[in-house]
């Protein structure tokens, strides 16, 4: 068999260590080490340096397993959007098996390494969160539903819980707070990319709200999940990992979110195209330093109850 | 151009050395874990015995 009739496309070569790394999408994993970190240092159990870098390191793997069984299952839709043809297998530079060889092995990797070296609820949900993200999002929802990224979302929402059962080993109304403020970010988050990126989505057939429903209905939406946010991201003020620190952050950020969710309502698409799609793409960033900030507080919480300067007669509801 | 300086040499290279890198990282991490892992058992073993003898005493 010459090299013109491999079964690959004839542009396949072999794969740099980079190009695996690309395929765990490094960018998605900065903010799940991220969270799933917080979600660890936050719970009320202390948790020994190295076991806490091996358990993260095993979510951080989980995670990117994921993104490479996305990948492998995506790459003809990848191949046709702008955003995603860079990718490593639309751009040849990683087979279709070889991206699903590495998913399925440190999917498996990872939840095993977790399980022994934290417990078996953290590697449970670390299990769950591949096989939601892989096979419930990508290979059922998302090209089903304009509510793919609504319940899809659960599976970017879950590392901070897992974070929290490497400690705890367990679940608990804390670590539901924090499932719930990424959970419920998310479709925001998702929608004003898809407003702006709504002919890469139409073009590659994905069922985005904005192909479906149309930019109008997709601004309502941002608007209604944003004002939901906010009181759901407000919150954890009151709860265990919350405090005085949390709540003054979390009004101002939620207050700059609301009123971007508002910019974006009041404009319509003559508007938006007219500046290229200015206030949403601003919209979009925002959103990635409101998460990322607001969990950056709960660890600020967190430190300030270490160092026992948490005051003493904050409420705490749950 | 040397055959064996080829660009797919040189990919391979990385994959190579990237590969033995993570593997090296894994051996040294399960090397710590399993230290802090037994350190912490032989810091609640003192603990357990009493109980134990008070068992066996009781018996």
């Amino acid at each position: 068999m010459s090299d013109a009739s491999w079964s690959q496309p004839a542009t396949v070569h072999e794969a740099e260590f980079g190009d695996y790394v690309e395929l765990l999408k490094p960018r998605v994993m900065r903010l799940v080490v991220f969270t799933a970190f917080v979600g660890l240092v936050c719970a009320p159990v202390a948790v020994h340096p190295v076991i806490a870098f091996a358990a993260v390191l095993c979510i951080a793997v989980g995670a990117g397993a994921s993104g490479a069984l996305n990948m492998w299952w995506d790459s003809d839709i990848d191949a046709v959007m702008r955003r995603t043809m860079g990718r490593p297998i639309p751009s040849g530079r990683v087979a279709r098996d070889e991206a699903l060889a590495v998913g399925v092995v440190l999917a498996v990797f990872s939840v095993v390494m977790l399980a022994l070296f934290a417990n078996l609820v953290a590697a449970g949900l670390l299990a769950f969160t591949i096989f939601f993200y892989a096979v419930v999002y990508s290979m059922w929802l998302k090209r089903a539903t304009p509510q793919n990224i609504v319940i899809g979302g659960a599976a970017g929402a879950l590392p901070p819980m897992i974070g929290w059962a490497v400690a705890t080993g367990g679940v608990a109304a804390e670590s539901v707070a924090m499932f719930a403020l990424i959970f419920l970010w998310t479709p925001p988050h998702f929608w004003a990319l898809a407003l702006f990126r709504n002919d890469d989505y139409a073009r590659a057939g994905v069922p985005m709200l904005p192909v479906t429903d149309g930019p109008r209905v997709t601004r309502n939406h941002i608007l209604g999940y944003s004002l939901v946010l906010a009181a759901v991201a407000v919150a954890p003020a009151f709860s265990g990992i919350g405090g005085p620190v949390y709540l003054a952050g979390a009004l101002v950020l939620n207050a700059i979110f609301v009123a971007g969710a508002w910019r974006l309502w009041r404009r319509d698409e003559a508007a938006a195209k007219a500046d290229r799609f200015r206030v949403e793409r601003r919209f979009f960033g925002f959103s990635i330093l409101y998460l990322t900030l607001h969990f950056a507080l709960l660890l600020a919480e967190a430190a300030l109850r270490a160092l026992d300067l948490a005051p003493a007669g904050w409420p705490v509801l749950f | 151009m040397r055959p064996d300086r080829h660009e797919i040499y040189g990919r391979r290279r990385s994959r190579n050395l990237g590969l033995g890198l993570v593997l090296l990282g894994l051996v040294l991490l399960t090397f710590a874990v399993t230290l802090v892992k037994l350190s912490e058992g032989a810091e609640q073993s003192p603990q357990a015995m009493p109980q134990a003898t008070e068992t066996r005493g009781a018996g």
